[in-house]
């Protein structure tokens, strides 16, 4: 006859040993032993199990006794998901890993562009879901105790033992909790002592089912086909099925599979290689399988051999120990226990980790704003969040049990957890598979489907005249008809777990399209939106946070889509040059990025710069075609921008002509002053000698015959000096106005040139040496040979005057250039400033101020000159010295004239 | 009286008039042909009066004047500045730049020698 | 979808390969209609003689879960040592 002593001493022992196991676990881990357990398959599907709870070990045999097979259901909806691996959890465990998803408020607001107030309400919608849960599993502990108790002493214990017994086992659990499950700050390093604590609780849980089964089914039934005719003459014998329920609670339980906090950390968070999942899809289910294999089979022989009044929800405990098998029930309440302790261990480490993470460090930082720098600081702030979360969560189920009392079937508040939960589905989902999900649709999706839930189900399950008073009951909230929490929009007739389901899926479903339809994302959420949705795409090769070559050319490309091709090209360029790596791509050095992020943060803002840089070169997987189109979406609002900007560039630069074109004129103007000072200054010079020694000889008396024809004749030089100046303004006045005959003459160019040279010596004082080579001259000509001979004695005369050197040389090559003639007259002078070539052709210009011989005609002439002649004259530059070439044309091209 | 009269001018013809005229005056007559260095050689020479012409190879006759009249020893120095270019915008500048006297070519001969005379008049009252 | 670089026949294996995933994605749409196969099933009404006994119903839904758990077990031997390749969206 076992004691309760013994019970609570094997309890306790078996506590222990869970301690032990989980501290080797954690040890062996940190010294990275036992690798190929820890990392295994095996433990992973065994961690799944944490879906079994106290609920379905307990629970499921109540629930098949009151409602035959539809307990079934809670087990096959997880089948199916498992069995579909690749439709759903292969997918979210590869964005769990890549992202590094700590659960699953973290991976809703991640998708929703990283949105803290998405996380929030995940979580808090979290544990008002599961907190219920929680109080469920310490509520079903307790009571098995109960059943021991009232087996032994032939009457229910005291209810305060119960909540002593309640008390101690949270407390129990939440030292394990912050022992092992709040031992690592990176979630995703794996609490190895906690899912290895539950792989054994999952086996113990198992086994104890099984054997229990086993002894019903052989021990008392007497074998298989006796136990199925037992079932069929049962009360629960035909097939009484609400099909609206079996198939709502197949879906709603995929869903919490899905969603429920703790299952997607064992799952998703914990899950160390993806390969796991194609041993889960076979694993689990034959696990599940298992779990409820023999459910039916001892409902049917507990309602059969028990007293009427039993609870079912505890045929497990209460049918061994009816037929005096106290170990069988010791294995069973282990069972239990087990179930319970696992399941509350992983969802109150799930929701710590949202709370602590979403809720607290949030504020904490918000606090602190620029205290928390020092990164030791918020290590130990956040563990210790962490490990406050805990106690907070545990306190509240406890809290919640002591409040509740142990009311309702365990199965109801199950059921009413799985559909609070499952709320998340619709924006997990739709985060995974639709890019066009936006937050705003998340936020209405989540928030209408949790509201409905709060009103159609959980609000009346506290029952009639509770939370929500008879009259909205039977009238609906506010008197209004339609909102009825039972028959929404006046549809009556439902079952309220199918109604309940339905119309909070249904309603969170189609909120969160609409909205998400009505609404624009933020680039964060459509860059996050497009990793997730296509994680396969992009994280098939692992990339280290070292940025590659390769990466270089993705962030030319996506600088180039921003910053325009040639200021990327410039940018990418610089660098290079400034790594030393010549014409190829920079090297994706932190300085380079940094520079690069600033760059682009100009064009398309802070945050968005960060996140395309971190995405390339941090290694997350998302593409530059991703990128690319966000950069599009950039560059078709910067296109309006440019547009102004190539206007006003336009702008600038028609302003730039005409400053040029003013500049022109200005100097042009200046010059035509400077010319009408110089024509007045040549003028008036001569005319002063003239006027002087006309007044001398005049009014002097007694000169000398000598110096009257002296002075005569520096009158008379000084006319011809006037009059020869007056001929080239008239000469060039007459050739600009087109007035001029041409005399076209045959002659040979040596002729031409001999005449202009002897001409230039006579008429200028200073000489030049003249090196020519006649036989290169030997060409005839047919034009205006007295102009042409002009133009040269002009050319010649300039040398002579300008050349500056200290051995004036001039020479003069002749060669052809196809139909043409070309003449170079080419000295060893200073040759002629950039400037004053574009205007020294220019009448009225002059090289210098202080050239008083000429007044600026001579070239001005030569150029009407030859453009009379079909010709040309033109600087020639890159000669070293002062070199102006004459083109004279041919004799084809004279005729064509 | 043999007063000293300093001629800067690069047109010969222009020299050789000026200086026959005031050379039959008595007066002591001294040619310079080359801006550049003309302040210096008035400092040098020391002349009792400056007929000075505008445009002249190196440097004008306006920055001669300037240079004449920023120092002291020069300062006062009487200058009959002659220009071949007639604008009045020449003569504004001389003015600005302190000229004593002047004059537009061609000019008479007699006006040369009055402008000289007074202004040797002037200049010999003051001092 | 085909990426440009990936061959448009496969061989052999990777051929049976793509079958097998494509066996993946059914099953458990195989299996939820196996399983909503009760729904069809006439249900206890008084005097309805062909209700279904729940012992039959039993059989039924653990038949097809012992069916689904095989074919999966089948399916993941058959993948396991399946590379890890980018054909899903060319499969998907």
């Amino acid at each position: 006859m076992a004691s309760l002593n013994v019970l609570v001493a094997v309890s306790l022992a078996y506590v222990f040993l869970l301690f032990c196991v989980a501290f080797a676990a954690e040890r062996a881990g940190v010294q990275g032993r036992a690798g190929w357990l820890l990392r295994s398959p095996l433990v992973y599907t065994l961690s799944l199990s944490i879906y079994c709870t106290a609920w379905t070990f307990y629970g499921a045999v109540g629930y098949a006794a009151r409602s035959g097979l539809e307990y079934v259901t809670i087990y096959l909806g997880p089948s199916l998901v498992i069995v579909g691996w690749w439709w759903i959890l292969r997918r979210l465990v590869r964005i769990g890993r890549s992202y590094k998803v700590t659960s699953i408020a973290d991976l809703i607001s991640s998708r929703y562009g990283k949105s803290n107030g998405l996380a929030i309400v995940v979580t808090v919608m979290a544990v008002i879901g599961v907190t219920p849960y929680i109080a469920l599993q310490l509520q079903s502990v307790t009571a098995s105790l109960s059943i021991f108790i009232a087996a032994q002493h032939g009457s229910l214990a005291e209810s305060g033992d119960a909540h002593a017994a309640g008390l101690w086992i949270s407390v129990g659990l939440a030292l394990f909790t912050v022992l092992f499950g709040t031992r690592n700050l990176n979630v995703n390093e794996r609490q190895h002592g906690v899912v290895i604590a539950v792989a054994v609780e999952a086996v113990v849980k198992l086994i104890a089912l099984l054997a229990v089964g086993v002894f019903v089914v052989w021990g008392i039934a007497g074998g298989v086909s006796e136990t199925l005719a037992r079932i069929d003459a049962s009360s629960l014998g035909t097939w009484q099925m609400n099909g609206s329920r079996w198939a709502a609670l197949t879906f709603v339980s995929a869903a919490a599979f899905l969603c429920l906090p703790r299952m997607f950390q064992v799952m998703i968070v914990e899950n160390d290689d993806e390969r796991y999942l194609q041993i889960a899809s076979w694993a689990f289910p034959l696990y599940l399988m298992l779990m409820s294999l023999f459910v039916v089979p001892i409902a049917v022989i507990g309602l059969d051999l028990l007293p009427a009044g039993s609870n079912p929800d505890f045929f497990v405990l209460s049918l061994p120990l009816s037929q005096g098998q106290e170990g069988l029930a010791m294995l069973s309440f282990l069972g239990g226990f087990s179930s319970a302790t696992s399941m509350v261990i992983v969802a109150t480490l799930a929701l710590s980790t949202m709370v602590s993470n979403h809720v607290v460090m949030p504020i904490f930082l918000y606090l602190r704003q620029g205290g928390a720098t020092q990164s030791g600081d918020v290590r130990n702030v956040v563990i210790l969040s962490r490990r406050l979360s805990v106690l907070a969560i545990i306190g509240f189920g406890y809290i919640y049990y002591r409040a509740s009392g142990g009311s309702g079937a365990l199965a109801a508040i199950g059921l009413i957890s799985f559909a609070g939960v499952a709320q998340f589905l619709p924006a997990m989902l739709g985060g995974i598979f639709w890019r066009g999900a936006t937050r705003a649709g998340a936020f209405v999706g989540l928030g209408v489907g949790f509201s409905v839930w709060v009103f159609t189900m959980l609000l009346p399950s506290f029952g009639p005249g509770a939370a929500l008073s008879v009259d909205t009951f039977a009238n609906g909230l506010f008197g209004l008809g339609w909102l009825r929490p039972q028959a929404l929009f006046g549809i009556p007739g439902l079952d309220p777990t199918v109604h309940a389901i339905f119309w909070s899926l249904l309603l969170n479903g189609v909120s969160f399209v609409l909205v998400s339809l009505m609404t624009f994302p933020q680039p964060l959420e459509r860059l996050q939106g497009a990793q997730f949705v296509n994680v396969f795409d992009h994280s098939g090769q692992t990339r280290g946070w070292q940025a590659s070559v390769a990466e270089s050319e993705d962030l030319m490309i996506m600088a180039q889509r921003i910053l325009g091709a040639r200021e990327a090209q410039r940018l990418f360029q610089a660098e290079a040059q400034r790594q030393g790596r010549g014409d190829y791509l920079p090297e994706p050095t932190a300085d380079f990025l940094q520079r690069l992020e600033r760059e682009l943060a100009s064009s398309v803002g802070g945050a968005t710069a960060h996140a395309m840089i971190s995405q390339i070169v941090g290694g997350s997987a998302v593409s530059v075609q991703d990128l690319l189109a966000v950069a599009d979406e950039s560059a078709q609002m910067l296109e309006y921008s440019s547009q102004l900007e190539a206007k006003s560039r336009e702008l600038s630069q028609t302003a730039a002509k005409l400053r040029h074109a003013n500049a022109k004129l200005m100097q042009l103007s200046d010059q035509k002053d400077a010319f009408l000072s110089q024509i007045s200054h040549e003028l008036r010079t001569p005319m002063t000698s003239i006027r002087a020694f006309s007044e001398i000889l005049r009014d002097t008396d007694g000169l000398g015959p000598l110096e009257k024809t002296k002075y005569a004749n520096i009158i008379h030089v000084e006319a011809i000096r006037l009059t020869r100046l007056l001929d080239d303004l008239l000469d060039l006045s007459v050739l600009e106005n087109g007035q001029v005959t041409l005399n076209q003459q045959s002659g040979s160019l040596v002729d031409v040139l001999d005449q202009a040279v002897a001409t230039a010596e006579a008429s200028e004082a200073r000489s030049i040496a003249i090196k020519r080579r006649r036989l290169e001259e030997t060409v005839t000509l047919h034009t205006d040979l007295d102009r042409l001979s002009q133009v040269f004695i002009n050319l010649i005369t300039n040398a002579q005057k300008y050349c500056g050197s200290d051995t004036p040389e001039l020479q003069i090559v002749v060669q052809r250039a196809g139909d043409s003639i070309l003449v170079d007259f080419i000295d060893n002078g200073s040759g002629i400033p950039v400037a004053s070539r574009e205007v020294m052709f220019e009448k009225f210009s002059r090289i210098g101020a202080e050239d008083a011989a000429g007044a600026g005609l001579g070239l001005a002439i030569c150029r009407e000159i030859m453009t009379r002649l079909g010709g040309n004259v033109n600087y020639l530059d890159g000669t070293g010295g002062t070199a102006f070439r004459v083109t004279v044309p041919g004799r084809q091209a004279l005729a064509a004239q | 009286m043999g007063k000293h009269v300093l001629l800067v001018e690069d047109e010969l013809n222009i020299i050789e008039a000026i200086r026959f005229l005031l050379s039959r005056e008595g007066w002591d007559v001294d040619t310079h042909s080359n801006g550049t260095d003309a302040a210096e050689v008035i400092r040098d020479r020391k002349p009792d009066l400056v007929v000075l012409d505008v445009m002249l190879p190196g440097k004008s006759g306006f920055d001669i004047l300037e240079e004449l009249r920023g120092d002291a020893q020069t300062a006062d120095l009487p200058v009959l500045m002659l220009t071949a270019r007639g604008q009045s915008r020449d003569r504004e500048m001389a003015e600005k730049a302190g000229v004593s006297r002047f004059m537009t070519k061609p000019f008479s001969n007699t006006e040369v020698l009055t402008a000289v005379r007074d202004l040797l008049y002037v200049h010999g009252q003051r001092t | 979808m085909a990426k440009p670089g990936t061959p448009l026949f496969l061989e052999r294996g990777s051929y049976r390969q793509r079958r097998m995933m494509d066996a993946v994605k059914l099953i458990a749409i195989l299996g939820a209609g196996l399983w909503m196969i009760p729904l069809l099933w006439p249900t206890a009404e008084p005097g309805t003689a062909q209700a279904v006994s729940l012992s039959q119903a039993l059989l039924y839904v653990f038949g097809v879960w012992w069916f689904l758990i095989a074919i999966a077990y089948v399916l993941a031997r058959n993948i396991r040592d399946m590379p890890e390749q980018s054909d899903e969206t060319e499969a998907m």
